[in-house]
């Protein structure tokens, strides 16, 4: 019989996910979106909740909706309803959340190598602003309600418990992020709300196949603080069990500078939502035409992408996971390499993620003056050695800024790959101007080329290959 | 020229505008008048001066939950004293769209629960043929007003009756629609798979040129499908080859002196060379208990939104509960919190399947009764109210009494369906409704059946003093 404390737990992991749809307006009513407005200007009588306003659903919500769902090769209900969710709360106006329940429009996907449990529609709660220290509940002496965000359209996708640890979650997260992205569904922008994430926790021993009492992580918000909330509430978890004791169904929040795990809600004051058919709805039965015009804006989507761009271009997993879950750059990247007619593919990649990626940001490329066949023909310069690497970085810049064409930048710049003759020279001036470090390296300090190299590259203006000139001088060196 | 209207319809009233010999501004300022002068308790609100532009028919008294822009719309529920609405209901847009203005907002029984209009957060309405006697409710204003001449014409709502039983304890027509043949747009909800709007007028052709206005298929309302061609004008004076089911007859709550009426009118209907028989509904008797289930369940959900937050009165010492509490004690009635009371227990866990769930199926299976009748016969006919108009009171202490006023009436919105009240005689001197109802979207062919009969029964309806 072994003791709790001598077995070795797993923990055993689900994601629930709100994603923000940007559509042009709310879920049931004809109000835009909005994000940071002057509050209560994005509101009429429906989204308030007035009087004998009725929902109307919003047809382009729908249709995001339906790509998510084929996204995850969900099986799609013929005919799916919408439900209310009653309970009394500021933000919700109408005293009930339309929502879906038992019929949902999706059911059983599938994302990398999570399952996915359903898919369904819902509306955004208003926005709760309480004014006290810490902007929280607790010590709040007043409370305001800014609607604007009421009656945003909502998709909740909900994954069966799949997940092993905190970072695989995080990483799904990230992967289900950089695909709804790619859909062009929302902006999946965490810090704005526009993607929130609940992580259900649970632990068990390791090997058994019954699932424990589960916690909910409300509401992280970056994927860095999923994994340490996860991780953390693992943690306690296993210290509970460990003592003897049981782990109590509760939802918590975790405070990523502190590292504390507070309880909001215990199992007993989990609310009934009397939830019911909504009678103003009629059911939402996707047509052929509308499941075919779905499927048509389907993109390809960055788990595949990714195989593909390791399969077929033969890129190593990290690079063709960055160029797949950016799409922008990935579609940079592929426009490229067709310029250079499937020449020189890793150096491509090389120079997409790494110096491009380094120069701008979160932006997207195409936004700047830098062509894909610019880029294209640079790399080719470098690679057929007609302009030095370092040489090649300075050329990137000015097609960035101003655009054009490299053979031109290079030659107005005087960038052009230092002629062998000329660079001799340079190297023998460098090894004269500099016997000390020559006599360190005959010594054995071999290190000390590195000055020399430096004073040869600061002549040439970069124009030459540094380890080129590094062998050269080595060279030059043994030889004299 | 003035008390000369008060004998018109609004279909003579019309023709008169239209031939040139009336104005509509003319119209308004004496039905304003009319109006002003209730005694009866019938409005909340009446228009202070005619409109700049009067339209070009006669005005329309329009039950108190029909928001109207800027106009005080409080569904008869002090939780809504004082609120204007910033907006129009589309079935009222769609007549102020046919020339037609609004007199003013009746009173009704507080978010539309009630027979008898006791249950107004602004007192009850006196019957105008006695006024110790209830209207009938839940649109007991505007059965009142039509009735005693202070309206040309009204618009109420019907949930389990509350068009049609009012309009039979008033001696006027009423006429509930198919559900979905007028917006919901803008009609303070009390059951949403129920209410429906509909027209209360002096007689049946009044009710056909209002429904013709009413109707239309809404993009505000996704319940709404408009009635589909439209509807015209009955001209029916015969009944040749039409069957009427009668059912129902035998109730032990059903008056003699009513019964009597009805059987009258069934004789009439004969004499017009329709036939008559003896139809079942064998679940009828279960309409009561599922709408009562249905109604409820609904109405928990649909006046949840009255909390103070946001419009409406608000009271409470400021913590969030006491807020709900306080404003929502205070605002609700008795039979209002009585029926939400109902409704959240009927939708909690544990006993959706039992209440709920099952209530739905019943009420399938009333539809089913319905739908197999008209298979037999044209229309269903029977008694609107099994009793002509209680006196006041007489049933506020026994909620389940009341509950049963709407015995013959409930069936037609749990299956759907249309049904028009016209009254068709006097018992003790009150008047007595007969029913007629058809299968979904019959419309036109009820209203021509009715026209048909009240052209026979010839009922000398305005109690006016």
């Amino acid at each position: 019989m072994t003791e709790p404390e001598a077995r070795v737990y797993e923990p055993v992991i689900g994601v629930e996910i709100h994603v923000q749809l940007r559509t042009q307006t709310k879920m049931f009513c004809g109000c835009a979106l909005s994000f940071g407005e002057e509050p209560n200007t994005y509101v009429c009588p429906i989204c308030l909740g007035h009087p004998g306003t009725l929902p109307v659903t919003n047809a382009e919500a729908v249709h995001f909706a339906l790509m998510i769902a084929m996204a995850f090769d969900c099986d799609i209900a013929p005919r799916s309803i919408f439900h209310r969710k009653n309970y009394f709360y500021p933000d919700l106006p109408k005293g009930y959340q339309i929502s879906q329940y038992d019929l949902p429009l999706a059911r059983n996907g599938r994302l990398g190598d999570v399952r996915i449990h359903r898919v369904h529609m819902e509306e955004d709660a208003a926005k709760l602003i309480h004014a006290g220290r810490s902007g929280r509940i607790h010590g709040a002496e007043t409370s305001v309600v800014d609607f604007n965000r009421g009656g945003t359209p909502l998709v909740e996708i909900v994954t069966e418990p799949d997940l092993r640890s905190p970072h695989e979650a995080a990483e799904f997260g990230r992967l289900l992020q950089a695909t709804l992205r790619r859909l062009g569904v929302s902006d999946v922008n965490m810090e704005e709300g526009s993607l929130r994430v609940d992580a259900n926790v649970s632990i068990r021993p390791a090997g058994t196949a019954t699932l424990g009492t589960k916690a909910e992580l409300k509401n992280m918000n970056s994927f860095r603080f999923l994994e340490r909330g996860i991780a953390a509430e693992i943690g306690r978890q296993e210290r509970i069990v460990h003592a003897g004791g049981q782990v109590e169904q509760e939802t918590l929040h975790y405070d990523p500078q502190t590292g504390n795990l507070t309880s909001l809600r215990s199992k007993e004051e989990a609310h009934d939502y009397r939830y019911f058919p909504e009678p103003d709805l009629p059911p939402v039965a996707p047509t052929e035409a509308m499941l075919k015009r779905a499927r048509e804006a389907l993109p390809e989507l960055p788990a595949a992408r990714a195989d593909r761009l390791e399969r077929d271009l033969e890129l190593p997993a990290e690079t063709a996971r960055l160029l797949a879950f950016r799409f922008e750059l990935g579609d940079f990247f592929e426009s490229a390499v067709e310029a250079a007619g499937n020449g020189h593919v890793r150096a491509l990649a090389n120079w997409m993620t790494n110096e491009l990626a380094a120069r701008i940001g979160d932006a997207d490329p195409a936004g700047t003056s830098l062509e894909p066949s610019a880029l294209a023909q640079l790399v080719a310069m470098v690679e057929a050695k007609q302009v030095s690497a370092s040489a090649a970085k300075e050329v990137l810049d000015v097609l960035l800024e101003e655009g054009g064409d490299p053979v031109a930048v290079v030659e107005a710049k005087g960038l052009g790959r230092a002629e062998s003759g000329e660079l001799e020279a340079i190297v023998e001036r460098a090894i004269a101007d500099n016997p000390d470090a020559v006599e360190k390296i005959r010594s054995g300090k071999t290190q000390a080329i590195g000055a020399i190299v430096g004073a040869v590259m600061r002549e040439t203006k970069g124009r030459a290959d540094g380890g080129e000139v590094q062998r050269m001088i080595s060279e030059r060196i043994g030889a004299g | 020229m003035s008390d000369e209207l008060l004998g018109l319809t609004v279909a003579q009233q019309a023709t008169r505008i239209e031939a040139g010999e009336l104005s509509a501004a003319e119209a308004f300022d004496y039905w304003r008048g009319r109006a002003a002068g209730d005694e009866l308790n019938a409005y909340l609100w009446v228009a202070d001066e005619v409109p700049d532009d009067a339209g070009r028919l006669p005005p329309i008294a329009v039950k108190d939950l029909f928001c109207v822009r800027g106009v005080p719309s409080m569904a008869g529920s002090r939780i809504l004293e004082g609120y204007r609405p910033p907006y129009t209901a589309t079935s009222v847009r769609n007549l102020e769209d046919a020339g037609v203005r609004v007199l003013g907002k009746t009173n009704q029984d507080e978010f539309a629960m009630g027979s008898s209009n006791e249950n107004s957060g602004f007192g009850p309405v006196e019957n105008p043929w006695d006024r110790t006697r209830v209207p009938g409710g839940s649109s007991g204003g505007s059965a009142a007003a039509v009735a005693a001449g202070t309206a040309p014409w009204a618009i109420g709502t019907d949930t389990g009756g509350s068009i049609r039983q009012p309009a039979s304890l008033c001696g006027v027509v009423g006429m509930k629609p198919t559900y979905g043949a007028v917006s919901r747009y803008g009609m303070i909800a009390f059951a949403s798979s129920l209410d429906q709007c509909g027209p209360l007028t002096r007689d049946v052709t009044d009710a056909a040129l209002l429904l013709s206005h009413l109707q239309g298929r809404d993009p505000c309302d996704s319940t709404s499908l408009g009635i589909p061609g439209g509807v015209e004008l009955p001209s029916a004076e015969r009944l040749d080859g039409l069957r009427f089911g009668v059912w129902g007859m035998d109730e032990p709550g059903l008056e003699p002196g009513v019964a009597q009426q009805v059987d009258a009118t069934l004789a009439r209907i004969e004499e017009l060379g329709g036939g008559v028989e003896q139809i079942e509904l064998p679940n009828a008797k279960y309409g009561i208990p599922a709408y009562y289930v249905i109604a409820p369940a609904e109405a928990s959900a649909n006046l949840a939104r009255y909390d103070g937050v946001r419009y409406g009165p608000r009271k409470g010492d400021g913590d969030l509960t006491a807020l709900y509490e306080q404003t929502r004690h205070d605002g609700f009635g008795e039979e209002v919190r009585r029926r939400i009371m109902i409704g959240t227990y009927a939708l909690s866990s544990g006993y959706y399947e039992a209440y709920y769930g099952t209530a739905q199926k019943v009420r399938t299976r009333i539809a089913e009764d319905l739908a197999a009748a008209f298979e037999r016969v044209d229309f269903v006919v029977s008694p609107t109210s099994a009793t002509v108009a209680f006196r006041l009171g007489e049933r506020t202490q026994d909620p389940l009494a009341m509950y049963l006023s709407d015995y013959y009436t409930v069936p037609m919105p749990l299956a759907g369906i249309p049904a028009i009240s016209i009254p068709c005689g006097l018992s003790e001197g009150l008047p007595v409704g007969f029913q007629i109802a058809g299968p979904a979207f019959s419309e036109a062919r009820i209203l021509d059946a009715a026209h048909a009969l009240e052209k026979s029964i010839g009922f000398e309806g305005v109690p006016v003093t």
